[in-house]
């Protein structure tokens, strides 16, 4: 579904959106040069965002670190937390000298809370989408969702947002009173809130017909463009880091992998705006399943308060003072796609290189390409559905 | 005979007398429209005071996509020097009277980025005059709708006809963190056209 | 689907360019040192050889060697190029040195789009230029900005546009190195 634009460059009308802009997902830039309805070129801008994180990398200790990585992604900061810290704790595994072995009960954790936090993240990213193309209810859907997952995480680390929960070596507190018993009556009543979700927009004519066929990505430009996560498995292509390159205790479990099957029936082919949207669906769906999973495989917290996680804290920022010297580069599988960390050490206590490669990223690279013979309608929707979000893009 | 909320004295539920510039502060108090304006970490939570549970709306406060439309603008978020001068810019459409709510650490002061980041401005209030600045990193939707109670303290105070204080009304709670207000940088453009541009 | 070990992808790769440097095992995974000028042609050749397939860049970045404890000290800027295989699920590093002064590298933006925002990113961060890019231009930064701030050797900056950078009152114990006046 794209039109070709037929107008010579110099009479285009050159459209400014953002970086204020309601439907930009934070401060985004995108120059549309459009032809009539007909958008002929699109220039992103980026760096509105940019805090320079990478940089304060380099400046602050191996733990301190670990409150920033919540910044780079806040919709999902527990996913950011514990990419940054399995990352580290590969490096520390690489001299046995230093290995921090992290406890059983702190991986299930981590995977719970990871889990919890991909829900609230893809609640974000589906109720948007729909806010996108102009139906601004489900997104209080999403939002009255994630107030709830917001409580759990509330009552862990007493932050709504900003967590700073996993740490290098396991996570910052054991579960809460009470919180197994939370959990499993929140998935419950989740499944069935997200039935009554897609019964208004999944299946909604309307919307379903707004994004079929829109921006298609075959797999093979997926993949050559670099786009990661859902939005590749979109495309069709049977990849997920938490099945195929697993970390934690992922591997332990059956991590099913939902992938774009042009679910929007007669107009939608694979790779469109609907499937990228509908794998997030599934997804959610496949984290509720692994949630309750883990809670099966949670082992019994210690006697309190003597060391319900291992209690190797202190002697986990010991070794925090002698990092090994070398590199190592380990991806993880955030909501919006791998979180790759490329870090390298020189052997001291503060990092000598930070790098995060996040999904966003790469998926703002292809919007030059996407965007191209879409109507200017779709921008924001096209946008939408690649669920970017902006502290990612500029870090 | 009951006393309604409402400014001056009432001679019962139906009649109010009152000064023009009080009844005007009140009706401005009670419909603050917000600019639908989200930068970082905080706009999350912006947007979660606009769901259901916290519900902005109650208090008259509803969000506009266009500073013309907003007599509020709620900084949300970490605002660098490349995005500054389009603060400002958004505030020179905003109409007068037009306020201005810090959201967060960030917006207040620079915060967890103010030492060590080359691209991160340390305070809005450097580009804009703020009225009310809430700390938290990022706030819970109660802090933010706490300083948009002290804001509307403030708003009381506005008068359209009368002499208008020219001193900064400094609400407790809610101050200029580092003390000394910044000063502001003179306009790239002729500021407060009212709206009309 | 086969994944090669490291050692035969290592093998592979000088068959194509034999100036191919030495393999150094990090962390499990080959690291392969290319020289700048052949960087593009290696590049083609890991994404089009069927026993390789490289058809993804899962990141290219860069790291100032500058201050790194290396001996003897190296004033080089290393881009580091993260390859994976989706068709055979297989990795490799790439490392390609630049010198600070003159940092050029031929772009591989041709071999994989997903390339042209990585570059941008380099060269706006590091100063690093691609050539053959099709839009080098600063990426985050604003256009008008001074110096590559990922550089070890950068200058904050005190101000932009003459708005100071730290508040009125505003000190720290430590702060980093800041230059003087006007960006």
């Amino acid at each position: 579904m794209t039109v070709e634009a037929s107008t010579p460059a110099g009479e285009r009308m050159t459209l400014n959106m953002g970086p204020h802009h309601p439907a930009t997902h934070g401060v985004l830039r995108i120059v549309v040069e459009s032809d009539g309805e007909v958008v002929a070129r699109c220039t992103p801008d980026h760096g509105y965002l940019h805090r320079s994180i990478e940089k304060i990398g380099e400046c602050v200790e191996w733990p301190m670190f670990v409150p920033y990585t919540d910044r780079i992604d806040y919709v999902c900061a527990m996913n950011a937390n514990l990419a940054y810290c399995v990352a580290v704790e590969r490096l520390l595994a690489s001299d046995p000298a230093t290995t921090v072995v992290v406890p059983r009960r702190a991986e299930c954790i981590r995977v719970l809370v990871a889990e919890l936090n991909r829900i609230s993240s893809h609640l974000i990213a589906v109720g948007a989408m729909a806010m996108d193309v102009g139906a601004y209810t489900p997104f209080l859907h999403g939002i009255a969702q994630r107030e709830a997952v917001n409580d759990i995480f509330e009552k862990l680390c007493g932050q709504r947002l900003t967590y700073n929960y996993v740490t290098i070596g396991g996570v910052a507190f054991d579960l809460h009173d009470g919180a197994v018993a939370e959990i499993a009556a929140f998935l419950d009543q989740f499944e069935r809130e997200m039935q009554r979700f897609n019964r208004l927009v999944t299946t909604n004519t309307i919307f379903r017909d707004r994004c079929a066929g829109l921006a298609v990505v075959d797999a093979a430009q997926a993949i050559a463009w670099g786009l990661v996560g859902p939005n590749l498995r979109g495309s069709g292509v049977d990849f997920d880091l938490r099945r195929d390159e697993s970390y934690g205790i992922y591997g332990e479990l059956d991590v099913r992998v939902p992938k774009g099957e042009a679910f929007a029936g007669r107009h939608g082919r694979q790779g469109d705006a609907y499937d990228r949207y509908v794998v997030r669906l599934l997804e959610i769906q496949e984290s509720v399943r692994l949630c309750r999973a883990v809670l099966q495989l949670l082992p019994p917290a210690a006697d309190k308060p003597a060391d319900p996680l291992g209690g190797h804290q202190a002697e986990v920022s010991k070794i925090l003072r002698k990092v090994p010297k070398g590199a190592v580069h380990v991806r993880t599988e955030a909501p919006r796609g791998e979180m790759g960390y490329w870090i390298v050490s020189d052997g001291g206590k503060v990092p000598f290189r930070v790098r995060c490669r996040t999904g966003s990223f790469t998926a703002a690279g292809m919007f030059q390409h996407v965007m191209r013979g879409i109507f200017l309608a779709d921008v924001v929707a096209v946008i939408g559905s690649f669920d970017v979000v902006v502290p990612e893009i500029d870090r | 005979m009951t006393r309604r909320e409402g400014p001056g004295d009432a001679f019962d539920d139906r009649i109010h007398l009152t000064a023009v510039d009080e009844f005007l502060a009140w009706g401005k108090e009670h419909s603050l429209f917000y600019l639908l304006f989200a930068t970082a970490c905080c706009g999350i939570e912006l947007m979660q005071a606009g769901g259901p549970r916290y519900d902005v709306d109650r208090l008259g406060m509803i969000p506009r996509a266009t500073p013309r439309q907003a007599d509020l603008m709620i900084v949300a978020g970490t605002i660098t020097h490349k995005m500054a001068s389009r603060v400002r810019t958004l505030w020179e459409q905003m109409g007068e009277p037009r306020w201005v709510v810090s959201m967060g650490s960030c917006a207040n002061s620079g915060g967890p980025f103010s030492k060590w980041s080359y691209s991160v401005l340390n305070g809005i209030d450097k580009y804009v005059p703020v009225d009310v600045y809430v700390p938290g990193c990022p706030p819970r939707p109660e802090a933010l709708i706490d300083g948009v109670m002290a804001l509307r303290e403030r708003v009381r105070r506005y008068r359209t006809l009368g002499e208008r204080s020219t001193e900064p009304h400094v609400v407790a709670g809610h101050e200029a963190p580092f003390g000394a207000r910044c000063q502001l940088p003179p306009p790239d453009a002729p500021a407060g056209d009212g709206g009309r541009a | 689907m086969t994944a090669l070990s490291h050692e035969q992808i290592a093998a592979a790769v000088r068959s194509v360019c034999p100036e191919v440097g030495d393999q150094r095992a990090s962390n499990g995974r080959p690291f392969l040192h290319v020289p700048a000028a052949a960087v593009a042609d290696v590049a083609r050749c890991l994404r089009d050889d069927p026993a390789l397939r490289f058809d993804a860049l899962m990141d290219l970045t860069a790291v100032d060697l500058l201050q790194f404890p290396y001996t003897p000290p190296r004033d080089d800027i290393a881009v580091v190029y993260l390859l994976f295989s989706y068709a055979h699920r297989h990795k490799i590093t790439l490392e390609v040195f630049a010198p600070r002064q003159a940092c050029a590298v031929p772009s591989v933006a041709a071999v994989w789009p997903a390339a042209i925002y990585f570059e941008r990113e380099v060269f706006d961060l590091f100063g690093v230029t691609f050539t053959g890019h099709p839009q080098l231009r600063r990426i985050l930064m604003p256009d008008d900005w001074q110096g590559h701030p990922l550089r070890k050797d950068y200058l904050y900056p005190a101000d932009y546009h003459g708005v100071p950078h730290l508040r009125d009152g505003q000190s720290f114990s430590t702060s980093p190195p800041r230059a003087e006046g006007t960006s």
